[in-house]
């Protein structure tokens, strides 16, 4: 989960630029605290080398330099964060190899369901992707609002009932990796880890086809099961039934996860995901 | 009869907060019955509860901080033994029970910790750093502080009766929704943050007039002390910024009263308004708390190093550009949210712009120690290990401005470590250096040195061992709020933060002790000058603890460092010898109006709560009565006479001079 060891082109950029923005103001932050501890040294009470100035309250020279360095950093350090948003937009697509896959992610309490339209398929917390292909991801969410992080793969984003957000990964290594839900979303949050698989771009379509003989179904029914609250330990693979399943989530055609079941005891809110398991 | 309220709303079942309110309890009847059977009772209401006086009322929001602390920090102190434990385990704490505790420790440490600990200083501090009698607005005042107080009794009586919040210290929808949580915690969160809110923004009021309209002769605006300046504007952005909150948490009462949709999922409810609006407020309060710390330390800075603070126009100018720029980048809390790469860019560079004045305000304290003569007693401690301490906090913050960078650092552990670099650092750091630095003006005698060297050291090194390990491990892209977890890489960091924890309850403890020392030993260490440290403003010129009018006479002051001026001019002309006028004194009376509609306001408040309607009514209309009985009063000043304040001045004065003839013969 380093974020410091990326797995992509995205994270490396992501990456790279937090490195130069600290290196950037380590070179202002680190001469400042010598200063302080320089300063408050030598002219300890105690030393009578040191010239007692009391009067010494204003100097235009010093004042213009305090101003300056603070500011120029500000300019350097803008230009990187003007730049690398407009670069690293996660709305922008991401350049690859083999044809791109488009991945519907919902965000449920709690676990997360990854829809491949393109293939007619779905699983629940774990995602399977082609190494090098650009990722294109939709998201959106089945209850209250979570991040979908996969820490090595770079950046994050919201999901958000009744809206759709977009972002693009690319994963270069094979391996297994992990994501997590990186916004509190109630008592099984953390719960939202997830497995990543990344495997060669030939063994990608003999997993979709082993995938998509799966025994159960998505559709609505089975949909509105998994939005009920939860922690799953097992990871479901389904046949997608309706290709729209996510715009129909999105649009809240199918209405929002339902919360927790209220009962007697609910109303003083003893179920969590201790009960749940 | 009694709403949503029966039986099952105590937490039998649960031993932690069973155990630990009944410890509590015992100790709340333990201290009211010694009031009462040693006859302190009549004491307490006369000088204390209903008091109007603003060094009283400053020293009660100090306290009411100081024990909101140690509630803060028992919560922070079990999640960060939960983490160290939950290793592919529950650990101890339940998630239902450990969400509860981190909402229950932003919610008290912000808003019932730095809050009242920087409102009790400003309100302590300012009117004397004037050269006046009082604040603008005494009774207002007092309703201001109990109301605070109520804000902090209704979080404290969630830990037995129902819950607390268990979505985070900022409540967002939908999870905070009826659909997502039906219980009676967010209402909790609700209706205490509504009540002492208010309370928030009559302070606010208050200061921003006193310090606006109620200043002695000679004091121009560029004569004031920088902490002043900051009381200013930290008081306008509370003016400003409250009501938002207000108004953002009356709109999510809406929704879940009344069923409205201002931020549900469904009929066109929309969260990203709820975000925008919470942090429209959020932002600016990290202002509210930071500029009153800048303040403490520009006085403490300056007074150890035995010299004016430098550059004093810079400062004000910092100070006066914070405020308001402070307005304009609460979006950074939410790059990841999708807006488009210019919204994003606009607001990360906003948020650097801001780092701009606090980089010269940093330089500043720097250059006034520069050619100074550096006395190293604990609130310079303080002051020093904040700058350190600030300028790492400001990097990480900085950092997160960048909007690439904040996609890998968002809601992780790097940011909870930022955030507790800068309000720990910062906030707290100048709150424990205010409060060494002015308790012997409060109270009359120092605090223990010692003791208070030892509590900085633990706490400085504590913050460290704690927080630094948070940094490394939201590097490794552990989120915040998690209850327990399965990656092994985490675990290491997560022990040593448990182990900064403990060395911070160290800090704790010495500062308990330098507490309970300092009052036993008070007789070695009063302050009989009125100036323990040689200070440079006007609170220094009055006798510690003050008279309650202030100044016998109201100072002239002819410049900046209005009482160094005055003590160097003395030095000249031997003026302190000539015996003033002294006239009658007009000051505001006693009033119980804060604390009656505190009680109001806490039965409605519960009642709210827990959907009472009888009760809701009986505490309106009770608190509404009060208002009107305040607003039909007629006597609400009484005068001390002439005579009266130049005895006090009088042996004030001597008591002075002798001291001066001691050490001169010395």
């Amino acid at each position: 989960m380093n974020i410091l060891d990326p797995q992509g082109p995205i994270g490396v950029a992501n990456k790279t630029i937090l490195i130069d923005s600290v290196a950037i103001m380590l070179a202002i932050v680190v001469p400042t605290i010598v200063a302080i501890f320089a300063f408050a040294f030598w002219f300890r009470q105690s030393n009578t080398r040191a010239a007692y100035r009391p009067d010494f309250a204003y100097s235009g020279r010093i004042e213009l330099v305090v101003w300056s360095i603070p500011a120029l950093t500000v300019i350097l350090l803008g230009g990187v964060a003007w730049i690398g948003s407009h670069q690293l937009d996660p709305a922008i697509p991401v350049e690859g190899t083999g044809s791109p896959v488009r991945i519907q992610v919902v965000s449920l309490d709690w676990k997360w369901l990854f829809i491949y339209p393109d293939q007619g398929i779905a699983t629940v917390n774990t995602l399977t992707v082609p190494a090098a292909a650009p990722l294109q991801f939709e998201l959106t969410s089945g209850s209250v609002m979570n991040v979908f992080f996969i820490p090595q793969f770079g950046s994050m984003i919201y999901t958000m009932n009744g809206m759709v957000t977009r972002l693009h990964l690319r994963a270069d290594n094979e391996g297994d990796f992990q994501g997590l839900s990186a916004h509190f979303s109630g008592d099984g949050f953390p719960d939202m880890l997830f497995d990543v698989h990344v495997v060669s771009p030939l063994a990608f379509p003999d997993w979709v086809a082993s995938t998509a003989r799966s025994a159960e179904v998505l559709d609505p029914g089975s949909y509105g099961k998994l939005a009920r609250q939860s922690v799953d330990i097992a990871r479901p693979t389904y046949r997608l039934d309706d290709p729209r399943l996510f715009d129909a989530i999105a649009t809240q055609q199918i209405p929002p996860g339902p919360g927790p079941h209220i009962t007697r005891e609910s109303a003083q809110s003893h179920l969590g995901a201790a009960d749940a398991r | 009869m009694l709403g949503k309220l029966d039986w099952s709303a105590i937490p039998f079942d649960q031993p932690i907060p069973m155990i630990t309110s009944g410890v509590v309890a015992l100790v709340i009847l333990g201290v009211l019955a010694w009031v009462v059977l040693a006859g302190h009772l009549p004491y307490l209401w006369r000088e204390w509860i209903t008091s109007v006086d603003h060094k009283r009322i400053g020293v009660m929001y100090m306290t009411l901080a100081l024990v909101m602390l140690l509630r803060g920090f028992s919560d922070a102190i079990m999640m960060r033994g939960q983490q160290a434990i939950a290793f592919h385990s529950q650990g101890y704490l339940p998630p239902e029970h450990f969400n509860q505790i981190f909402s229950a420790h932003g919610t008290i440490m912000i808003f019932f910790v730095a809050m009242p600990f920087v409102i009790g200083l400003m309100n302590l501090v300012v009117p004397l750093q004037l050269g006046v009698r009082d604040v603008a607005f005494p009774t207002l005042n007092s309703v201001g502080f109990w109301l605070t107080a109520t804000g902090a009794l209704l979080v404290n009586m969630s830990l037995v009766i129902g819950e607390f919040a268990r979505t985070g210290w900022l409540p967002y929808p939908p999870l905070s929704e009826l659909t997502y949580s039906p219980g009676v915690g967010v209402d909790y969160y609700l209706w205490s943050l509504e009540i002492s809110g208010i309370g928030t923004l009559v302070a606010g009021i208050n200061l921003v007039t006193t310090v606006l309209k109620l200043r002695t002769r000679g004091m121009s605006y560029l004569r004031m002390p920088m902490f002043c300046w900051t009381t200013l504007a930290s008081n306008l952005l509370i003016v400003t910024a409250f009501p938002i909150l207000t108004a953002t948490l009356a709109m999510l009462i809406l929704d879940r009263y009344f069923g409205f949709h201002f931020f549900s999922n469904e009929a066109g409810g929309n969260v990203m308004m709820f975000m925008n609006l919470i942090w429209a407020w959020g932002h600016p309060e990290v202002y509210i708390l930071i500029l009153p710390a800048f303040g403490v330390f520009s006085e403490v800075v300056a007074t150890f190093s035995g010299k004016p603070l430098f550059g004093y126009r810079s400062m004000v100018l910092a100070t006066m550009a914070i405020c308001v720029i402070s307005f304009m980048v609460w979006l950074h809390h939410f790059f990841t949210m999708g807006a488009g790469p210019n919204v994003n860019a606009i607001f990360g560079i906003a948020s650097m712009i801001i780092a701009v004045p606090t980089g010269v305000k940093i330089y500043n304290w720097l250059f006034t120690m520069y050619g100074g003569r550096i006395r190293f007693t604990s609130p310079m401690l303080w002051s020093i290990g904040f700058m350190v301490t600030f300028i790492l906090g400001g990097l990480t913050g900085v950092l997160v401005a960048v909007p690439p960078a904040d996609f890998l650092l968002h809601n992780s552990l790097f940011l909870v470590a930022h955030f507790h670099n800068v309000i720990i650092g910062g906030v707290l750091f100048g709150a424990f250096a205010g409060y060494t630095y002015w308790f012997p003006k409060a109270f009359g005698f120092r605090l223990h040195e010692g003791l208070g060297k030892a509590a900085f050291w633990f706490w400085l090194i504590g913050f460290y061992v704690a927080f630094m390990p948070l940094y490394a491990v939201g590097l490794l892209g552990m989120t915040r709020r998690m209850q327990h977890y399965d990656i092994p890489e985490w675990r290491p960091w997560l022990i040593a933060a448990a182990f900064g924890a403990v060395l911070i309850l160290i800090g704790i403890g010495f500062q308990i002790a330098q507490l309970v020392v300092s009052i036993r030993r008070r007789e070695e260490l009063r302050d009989r000058t009125g100036d323990p440290w040689q200070g440079r403003s006007l609170e220094w010129a009055t006798a510690s603890p003050p008279p309650v009018f202030n100044f016998a006479i109201m100072p002239d002051v002819r410049g900046g460092d209005a009482y160094w001026e005055i003590k160097s001019r003395a030095r000249q002309q031997d003026i302190e010898k000539q015996e003033p006028d002294y006239e009658d004194i007009e000051m505001p009376r006693n009033s119980p109006t804060g604390f009656v509609c505190a009680f109001f306001a806490t039965v409605m408040g519960f009642a709210l709560i827990w959907h009472i309607w009888w009760m809701v009514a009986a505490g309106f209309v009770g608190a509404f009565a009060t208002f009107v009985v305040f607003a039909w009063r007629d006597h609400d000043e009484y005068v001390i006479p002439a005579a009266e304040v130049a005895r006090i001045d009088r042996a004030n004065l001597a008591e002075r001079r002798a001291l001066a003839g001691a050490a001169g013969s010395a």
